[in-house]
């Protein structure tokens, strides 16, 4: 059994419910991803077209991450995921340097690497990722590449040749697929990101690595007294006074 | 809004993403590249040294150099230990090993290598102060153990060798950062030990012969040449990868690291190697040669360690 996933980007209409429901079921923290849904204009006004492209990890075969990890906090499941034992992880972060993808991220929570497991935990009890469930338009398609009577294969047979992989040449054989995409969806150097110009640019960013949040003394404390970051939990931020608007209407913007 | 009228009609643009996740790997994993290549460098040149001259010329290196190498080891091994986000977990490491990771073989390494020095530095140290804490029992069973050094001299050389290199293969298995080029970092890992083993060396030979200090001048000298011509052929002749080439455009752009990377040249290689060819009788130069080699080094490492991170991985 080898699980794996495809997008189909001509159904995709970007409409980030993948996204939210990975954040809720895996209560990824601020600032983190597994699942995101990256829009890229093309063209120039008025002929312009926007392009949906969810990336997650990609499960990949032949695993850098894998191979990296000194102590197998990242391992192979029977089933092909590629998963991770938070409880193992040492946090080299050498895993992050590793992924050709930047799946990887540092839990600013739990002070160990993490990422997209395919919501191994759900799999083990015969549910669907949580992403998969989410779609409104059935995009996302997610099962066994080697059962050739699974909808997954099925779908990549009727789509031969139009089926892509991120960075191919990496040779890593990534169980992640998509169809319709193009090298200005998939390939990160085909398209500019131009900070102060996007959407949502300046986007709340936890700091997390190396900073004062997370001093290197927590690093130690952390594992002994409890997590001292508790004004970075997810909860802690329902809390908080909603000081972006207050600042706006002080200022009597709208 | 010049900036914007520039973009390309057929050039595609991110209007929704996350944010860059930053640098990952900063300044204590430079700090820890930098003191292992002064660690197993002095080793490297002290045996180079020792191999081609007598004893007596360099009287004071058989205590200094593994003395030298245990405090620079342990601040490779401090900074290695403070980077992971869960220290303590480093012990599992050796009980839940994982072969196939070169950070996996190197941490064994470089322990095993740390043990070597240590002894080299215990008994050396207390055969040089044959006086200090004379009637100590753990004192007396050391310098007992004296001829132990020249015994494992040979191996802790030979063991500095992938101490010293076994991080370019991290690079190399980092294989999202193409810069990391496994073949030029190995060298350029082995001729950084040379030069800030050198450059420590130079430090400590007021009392060496002549013909030792011209020697360490002439190894600081090639050492920075050579590694010197592999920066420039990278920094501008990398023409192959597209990854590789859209770091270097960013650093060439401008900006910090642009102005780090020629600091680096300049104070490390430079610098270093017109005092080392011109001025190498002159003890106060081939003195300032050697800080401004471990200031460059420590520049040009954190740059080149740095700048593969700016680039969207996705
Ligand atoms: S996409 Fe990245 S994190 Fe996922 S398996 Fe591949 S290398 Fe590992
Ligand atoms: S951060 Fe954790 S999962 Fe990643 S390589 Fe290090 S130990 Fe492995
Ligand atoms: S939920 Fe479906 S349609 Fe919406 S962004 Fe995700 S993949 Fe696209």
């Amino acid at each position: 059994m080898k699980l794996g996933f495809l997008v189909d980007l001509n159904l995709c209409m970007g409409c980030k419910g993948c996204e939210i429901a990975c954040k809720v079921e895996n209560e990824v923290p601020l600032s983190s991803w597994r699942l995101r849904v990256k829009y890229i204009d093309i063209g120039s006004f008025p002929d312009t077209s926007r392009s949906f492209t969810p990336l997650r990890c990609n499960h990949c075969e032949n695993a850098p991450c894998e191979r990296i990890c000194p102590v197998s906090a990242l391992h192979y499941l029977d089933n092909g995921i590629v998963n991770i034992d938070s409880e193992r992880c040492i946090g080299c972060a050498g895993c992050m340097m590793a992924c050709p993808y930047g799946a990887i991220y540092m839990d600013p929570e739990s002070n160990t690497a993490d990422k997209c497991t395919y919501c191994a935990h759900r799999i083990e009890s015969g549910l669907m990722p949580a992403c998969v469930v989410a779609c409104p338009v059935e995009a996302n398609i997610f099962g066994d590449v080697e059962d050739e009577t699974s909808q997954i294969s099925r779908y990549i047979m009727e789509h031969q040749g139009d089926i892509q992989v991120r960075k191919p040449e990496k040779h890593t054989d990534p169980k992640h697929y998509y169809v319709g995409g193009g090298n200005n969806t998939l390939n990160p150097q085909a398209h500019e990101r131009i900070e102060g110009y996007g959407l949502f640019n300046n986007i709340t960013k936890l700091d997390q690595i190396g900073s004062p949040n997370h001093s290197i003394l927590d690093r130690f404390l952390d594992p002994i007294f409890g997590n001292h970051n508790d004004h970075l939990k997810n909860e802690s931020f329902a809390d908080m006074p909603n000081e972006a608007g207050v600042h706006h209407e002080e200022k009597g913007e709208h | 809004m010049d900036h914007v009228s520039t973009i390309e009609a057929t050039k595609a643009i991110v209007t929704l993403d996350v944010a860059h996740s930053g640098i990952i790997w900063g300044w204590m994993i430079t700090l820890n590249m930098w003191a292992k290549s002064i660690g197993t460098g002095v080793i490297l040149v002290g045996a180079f040294l020792l191999y081609r001259h007598k004893h007596e010329e360099m009287p004071n290196l058989r205590w200094l150099m593994p003395l030298i190498s245990f405090i620079a080891l342990n601040v490779f091994l401090f900074f290695t230990l403070i980077d992971l986000h869960q220290p303590l977990r480093m012990i599992h490491i050796f009980t839940h090993p994982h072969w196939t990771s070169s950070i996996t073989v190197g941490a064994w390494m470089a322990t095993l290598f740390l043990v070597l020095v240590s002894i080299m530095m215990f008994t050396s140290f207390f055969t040089r102060f044959s006086d200090f804490r004379k009637d100590c029992a753990i004192a007396k069973a050391v310098r007992a153990k004296d001829g132990l050094y020249e015994k494992i001299f040979p191996f802790t050389v030979f063991l500095a060798f992938p101490v010293t290199m076994y991080t370019a293969i991290i690079m190399s298995q980092s294989a999202a950062r193409e810069l990391w080029v496994p073949g030029a970092e190995l060298i350029q890992m082995l001729l950084a030990a040379f030069m800030v083993g050198s450059a420590a060396l130079i430090l400590i030979a007021e009392e060496w012969s002549e013909s030792v200090k011209k020697e360490l001048a002439m190894i600081l000298a090639l050492s920075v040449l050579f590694s010197f011509i592999m920066y420039m052929g990278e920094y501008f002749f990398s023409f192959k990868a597209a990854e590789v080439e859209a770091t270097l455009a960013y650093v060439h752009s401008g900006g910090e690291y642009f102005t780090q990377f020629w600091a680096a040249m300049v104070l490390g290689y430079i610098i270093p190697f017109f005092i080392a060819m011109r001025m190498s009788d002159n003890r106060t130069m081939m003195k300032f040669a050697a800080v401004t080699a471990f200031i460059g080094l420590y520049l040009a490492k954190s740059t080149w360690l740095e700048i593969p991170q700016m680039i969207p991985l996705s």
